[in-house]
């Protein structure tokens, strides 16, 4: 059959050979990945080093001098805003994104390739705007990572001249990147699928990173347009959020803003952010739980709708963000139910995901490990926002560390255990070598443990009515001092989870040059990145020739085989039968 | 139907025959660029919507001050509007003209009218920043009132979409340059084509929307759900 892929073109195919064409300005999708995650990794780190900050001040108060209020509120909206958007949707789409999508529906590369390396140096560009904020008169903002306004701009709030200026050129700049990137990889997904990849024998990796892209290109605006007009009311002075007041006895020049306007955009833009992190982390743990289960997903075409209904859904539930800013009644009901229905999809991929694992042949390898670690994390994050999603219920918990240990659960700790998964499970194809099994297994179970140990607390400070945002939490009539004793065990707890991760560091680079080389598809896995004639996959990817598909991407164990896999690319004539079973036939 | 029939595919099922259609590469090079810029243009449909949302919402609030409406506000007398509004319909007319020449094989012309276009788009873009200081000269400054500041974020966000299409015209231009096959200059002007006449929709949308009374705000926010 005469099939040519856009991306098949002879241009495609000449390699580049000097240093700086191969590995700086480079147009090749697998490159271009992995500058989008050492950058979204080295931001990460910067993220974990003022978490840890953090909370050396909240175990340990009055203990040290440079942690100032002003430097607590600069680490805490930091962190927030690195962790959310400068490294889990940068590499969850652009990391993983840019190397996958190619790869696994058999594409030589992205369909415009120069799109997708401007995307990359824009996010740099993006990262380095944000990083300056450390240096700028005064420092990053400290507003909170949500950057209400007005105090956002008001004098008192830490980085309230330079630093938010920075912060919300960076944001603006990044969409730019997103935008860029993202437009790639629907196109990609859409147009240079190889033959016989039809939309739903895609692995669901593809289908969470390409609805979680499409609505990241939705979503995002809100967010710009945010941005721009918060923007010009602090360097132009406009009114767009501002309202009269004054401020430290002197009246100011703002009129007529609304700040509750800000809110509803940037949730607009917020909630969704939340399932543009998870749907590609769904997507992969979907995938690695099948081939290290050595069994097909369950519910493969509930689990594409599910996807597809989480992101509709995720559109129409933004204000429960936003219960205690104060709403209509009506509308306080009709969000708490469209977030309570979101709950329906959801439980679906969660049970599905256990019905997979159910009489599987379950290989417990570190990226198997990290992949049931997340069903765990991500069931006791989600429970927990069942109970946030009801009014009544949110309302006194809103502001503690209740929420706090909810979403660090169900958006910080759930996407970074399948991030580990991930990369536990595709670095043999990166690199072409194993990751230390040991080191990772340690590696998972400080992790795993020391992230409940860290958060299971914080649901009981939340109950005792903890704020959160506080520096240090002074003297009430209703906190007991045994929360204090519970804030240093949480502590200790995150520096030793944070320390573990120098153990998967070490790994990485270890393993890089000394590591166990690797097999060709080491895991036996059907889709088709490991059927790359080359391993790791060179420049085009596949060779002379395309591969075609003739299957599902969830072949494992099938019955008559003598392969407990089939690869999706494997001709139905070469599948070896069973010995017995071609006897009898 | 075709995305229902793919999405209820029992994918499970071994088919035979590899179910993509053949394409050829130029025409699927055309297509995934025509994917991109419909996915741009929704974005940026998303982007103008959300500042219309805010804008009406904006509106309703007490301190709000209709640009039109009264004889006496700025844009009651609408004329300067009109003539920014022609030159940006003749650029479109002229990017159209551009296209139907390069179908019926007459590239200069086509290239005329494509320079035309751009010219006639640049014109614009500085008519508008001429509007920019009658508007600040008469005391609507962007600091003005709520409305006025809307009037310059429309006006700008709505130049940089148009600079940026601007910046997209070399690829036409460097085809017909090059004297590149008809089929690619063909493609790349529909494209053009299609980002111009968008253009011209949102700013006719965005003419309409500034030059209404405060009792049309109010009408159309009831109409949004955002006033009761």
């Amino acid at each position: 059959m005469k099939y040519t892929a856009l991306a098949d073109q002879p241009v495609a195919t000449h390699e580049p050979t000097g240093f700086i064409s191969k590995y700086i300005w480079s147009q090749d999708h697998k490159v271009i990945a992995i500058q989008y995650a050492l950058t979204a990794v080295f931001v990460g780190l910067v993220a974990l080093a003022l978490s840890a900050l953090m909370r050396l001040q909240l175990g340990f108060p009055d203990t040290f001098d440079f942690i100032n209020p002003n430097a607590y509120l600069q680490f805490v909206t930091m962190h927030g805003m690195i962790m959310v958007i400068y490294l889990l949707t940068a590499i969850l789409l652009g990391g993983f994104g840019n190397y996958l999508i190619p790869l696994m529906i058999g594409a030589r590369d992205m369909v415009f390739p120069y799109l997708n390396m401007l995307s990359y140096w824009t996010y740099l560009l993006a990262v380095i705007v944000l990083m300056a904020s450390f240096f700028v008169p005064e420092g990053p903002t400290g507003a909170g990572w949500t950057l209400y306004p007005p105090q956002t701009i008001l004098k008192g709030t830490p980085g309230y001249e330079w630093g938010i200026i920075c912060m919300l050129a960076s944001l603006a700049i990044f969409i730019v990147a997103f935008t860029m990137g993202g437009l790639n990889y629907v196109t990609t997904i859409l147009q240079a699928r190889a033959a016989g990849m039809t939309l739903m024998r895609m692995p669901l990796t593809l289908w969470g990173i390409f609805i979680a892209t499409i609505m990241g290109l939705l979503a995002f605006p809100a967010l710009l347009v945010s941005a721009i007009m918060m923007l010009l009311d602090k360097t132009v002075g406009t009114s767009f959020f501002m309202p009269a007041l004054v401020s430290l006895g002197e009246s100011l020049d703002y009129s007529d803003g609304s700040p509750l306007l800000f809110q509803h955009l940037f949730w607009f833009f917020g909630h969704p952010e939340v399932y543009i992190v998870a749907l590609p982390a769904f997507g992969i743990v979907s995938d690695i739980l099948a081939t290290h289960a050595r069994k097909n997903i369950f519910g493969y075409r509930m689990m594409v709708w599910a996807i597809v209904i989480i992101g509709l859904l995720s559109f129409v539930v933004w204000a429960h963000h936003m219960y205690v800013s104060g709403m209509n009644p009506t509308f306080g009901f009709f969000f708490a139910t469209t977030t309570l229905i979101i709950a329906v999809p959801t439980a679906i991929k969660v049970y599905n995901w256990v019905l997979t694992l159910w009489r599987g042949n379950i290989h417990l390898t570190v990226p198997m490990l990290f992949a049931i670690g997340f069903i765990f994390t991500f069931t006791h994050g989600g429970l927990s926002g069942l109970f946030l999603g009801n009014v009544v219920v949110d309302l006194p918990l809103s502001d503690t560390y209740f929420v706090v240990a909810h979403f660090h659960m169900v958006m910080g700790v759930s996407p970074i255990m399948v991030l580990f998964a991930a990369i536990y499970h595709w670095y043999p194809l990166i690199t072409g070598r194993i990751l230390h099994q040991g080191l990772g297994k340690l590696h998972f179970w400080v992790t795993f443990l020391g992230t409940y140990a860290i958060y299971l607390p914080m649901h009981y400070l939340g109950f005792l009515g903890v704020p959160r945002r506080y520096y240090a939490m002074g003297e009430t009539g209703f906190v007991p001092d045994s929360a204090q004793t519970l804030n240093a065990g949480i502590t200790v707890s995150a520096l030793i989870v944070g320390l573990a991760q120098i153990i998967f560091i070490i790994n990485l680079f270890w393993s890089l040059k000394r590591g166990v080389p690797s097999e060709r598809n080491p895991w036996h896995a059907t889709t088709l990145e490991w059927q790359t004639p080359d391993m790791p996959p060179r420049h085009g990817n596949w060779g002379p020739e395309s591969p075609k598909v003739y299957r599902w991407a969830y072949a494992y164990s099938v019955p008559d085989c003598e392969d407990d896999y089939l690869p999706q690319n494997l001709p139905p004539d070469q599948v070896r039968k069973h010995p017995t079973q071609e006897a009898s036939s | 139907m075709r995305l229902w029939h793919a999405l209820t595919e029992k994918s499970w099922l071994e088919e035979p025959v590899p179910a993509n259609a053949p394409f050829d590469s130029p025409q699927r090079d055309f297509q995934s660029r025509r994917i991109a810029l419909t996915l741009f243009l929704a974005i940026a449909t998303v982007l103008f919507s959300l500042f219309a949302v805010t804008f009406l919402t904006h509106s309703q609030y007490p301190g709000f001050e209709a640009l039109a409406g009264d004889a006496w506000r700025p844009l009651s007398n609408t004329t300067r509007l009109w003539v920014n509004t022609g030159l940006l319909l003749f650029s479109s007319v002229l990017m159209q003209v551009s296209l139907n020449a390069a179908r019926a094989s007459q590239p200069g012309l086509s290239l005329a009218a494509l320079l035309g276009a751009g010219f006639l788009a640049l014109q614009f873009l500085i008519a508008q920043v001429w509007l920019w200081q009658i508007l600040s000269d008469m005391g609507y400054g962007v600091r003005s009132n709520p409305a006025s500041s809307y009037f310059f974020l429309f006006t700008g966000v709505h130049g940089i979409h148009l600079l940026i299409g601007l910046g997209v015209l070399y690829r036409p231009l460097r085809h017909m340059w090059r004297a590149e096959a008809a089929r690619a200059i063909i493609d790349s002007l529909r494209l053009c084509a299609l980002y111009w006449h968008y253009l011209l929709a949102v700013w006719v949308l965005l003419f309409w929307l500034l030059t209404r009374s405060a009792d049309t705000y109010r009408a159309l926010a009831i109409l949004c759900g955002l006033e009761a």
